[in-house]
């Protein structure tokens, strides 16, 4: 997948937690709990997601990874790349 | 119990409910008044469909789609006969501290549901237990539907559930009545919820034991009292009253809808399922010494009956040995145009007999057509309704699998 495409599935997923969630114009660089009403079972359920479509566990060491968009893409290129 | 102090008295100040055929109390007045079910018929997962009632009402009014996403179909139901009843009281928690406000809900069972989805969630992953969700502790505690309640309503206020069966409706409205005579809490935020529509194996358990109500009309299934009744029908639903001593509720200018007179509670002891009529006429009598008052002193009785063989009879026959002798009592039935909304069973049937106070008039019993013998009772109110010249006391019948008996008697506050 390519970045575009991870960050995509990513809003979608949240989209999908968050159905009133405006993720138009978020800032892909500031954290996503600080411009959406996210918190830590949110982020388990974004995990959870990830988990269910593409079989990729994320060990909890991993999560602050998914603190922002960019950071969310980062971590996922290189774990998604053959998907 | 008028001698009372009115600090010692508690009331009834706002009602919110969610029926299956209404999601207030003047709409479900008047359809409970024109006998109007709205029971209809509902896929279930793993068996064939079955009547049920289910709830249709202002989901987001109060709270987002990602909570109710997040919570339980009880908590999105509580949460909405909360706001509601608060609303109808005309309470803003300027005159009463939410430290002070306890929630008490009435449930049959819980976490059946939510169990029973992700359970099915985790077969579409060859059972995988890694995808079973964090959600599902928050979800199936046993306090999760009044917690959602404070949750949303911001009350820091003590908060549980009541479980006692099918009585469990009645047994919260009595809980909070206690809470409020005991100086616990000011105001209480009491009822019951159902979200057993959710649950295939509640249907299926119902059907094995040869108790799930069918018909090709699902709005004639339910049918309490009739020759042709042959089980349950499962509704989903809530209701939740505000409770208040008299005192405080005087002091604001409450409108109040009725007074708690009287209640008990019993157990059989004796069967898993079976009633027994003997301690259920014991608990009318009960509930009818504690208000001080005599058979004769009830305009109406709302019945518990589910349209199960046996446990009408013994209903009915509890109800003659106690109202044999009083022909100015009135009897009728709310699940035969609501369904068994079990744990919100009592409080809903409740709530659909108040406006009697103002109306006079008694809500029919629907499908009667052809009464059975053993189900014969003194002014049964069967398909129309019936007016009488006052109602100033309604008890209300509501019982529970494993022996539990609840009775509450409101009367009209004069």
């Amino acid at each position: 997948m390519t970045r575009d495409e991870i960050k995509d599935v990513v809003l979608e997923i949240i989209q999908d937690i968050d159905e009133d969630g405006e993720v138009e114009n978020l800032n892909a660089d500031a954290p996503l709990r600080d411009q959406l009403d996210l918190d830590s079972m949110d982020f388990l359920d974004i995990v959870m997601e990830l988990r269910k479509r593409y079989q990729l566990q994320i060990p909890e060491g991993d999560y602050p990874e998914l603190a922002s968009l960019s950071s969310c893409v980062n971590y996922l290129e290189p774990r998604l790349k053959d998907v | 119990m008028t001698g009372k102090p009115d600090n010692q008295r508690i009331v009834i100040t706002g009602v919110g409910l969610a029926a299956p055929n209404a999601s207030n109390l003047t709409e479900y007045r008047e359809k409970l008044l024109k006998g109007q079910s709205e029971i209809t018929t509902i896929d279930l997962r793993y068996m064939d469909p079955a009547p049920a009632g289910v709830c249709t009402f202002a989901e987001t009014r109060y709270r987002k789609k990602k909570e109710n996403k997040r919570g339980t179909r009880a908590g999105c139901i509580s949460v909405y006969c909360a706001h509601e009843a608060v609303n109808d009281a005309g309470i803003d928690f300027s005159e009463y501290d939410k430290d002070k406000t306890g929630v008490y809900l009435g449930l049959t069972e819980h976490g059946t549901v939510e169990t029973e989805n992700e359970v099915y969630n985790i077969s579409q992953f060859d059972y995988n237990t890694d995808y079973w969700t964090h959600h599902h502790n928050p979800r199936t505690v046993l306090n999760n539907p009044a917690g959602e309640v404070t949750m949303s309503l911001g009350i820091t206020g003590p908060h549980y559930s009541v479980g006692a069966a099918c009585a469990a409706g009645n047994a919260a409205l009595i809980q909070g009545a206690q809470m409020l005579l005991l100086g616990e809490v000011d105001l209480a935020l009491c009822g019951g919820i159902s979200e057993c529509v959710g649950s295939f194996g509640i249907f299926a358990s119902f059907k094995a034991q040869g108790a799930l109500a069918q018909h090709v009309d699902p709005t004639k299934a339910s049918r309490p009292f009739d020759m042709a009744r042959n089980g349950i029908v499962i509704s989903e639903g809530g209701c939740i009253y505000t409770l208040e001593r008299l005192d405080r509720a005087k002091g604001r200018g409450a409108r109040i809808y009725g007074e708690i007179a009287g209640y008990a509670m019993n157990s059989d002891a004796r069967d898993f399922v079976l009633p027994y009529g003997p301690r259920q006429s014991e608990c009318m009598r009960k509930a009818l010494a504690k208000g001080g008052l005599n058979p004769d002193d009830i305009d109406i009785v709302n019945t518990h009956a589910t349209g199960t063989r046996q446990g009408d009879i013994e209903e009915c026959r509890a109800i003659r040995e106690v109202f044999g002798n009083s022909p100015s009592t009135y009897i009728n039935n709310t699940k035969s145009i609501i369904g068994h909304a079990m744990g919100a069973a009592g409080v809903l049937e409740l709530a659909g007999n108040l406006p009697a106070f103002e109306d006079n008039l008694v809500h029919p019993t629907i499908n009667l057509d052809d009464p059975d013998p053993e189900c014969e009772l003194p002014n049964i109110v069967a398909n129309r309704p019936v007016e009488l010249k006052a109602v100033k006391a309604i008890l209300n019948n509501s019982f529970g699998m494993v022996g539990i008996n609840s009775v509450v008697i409101i009367k009209k506050y004069e």
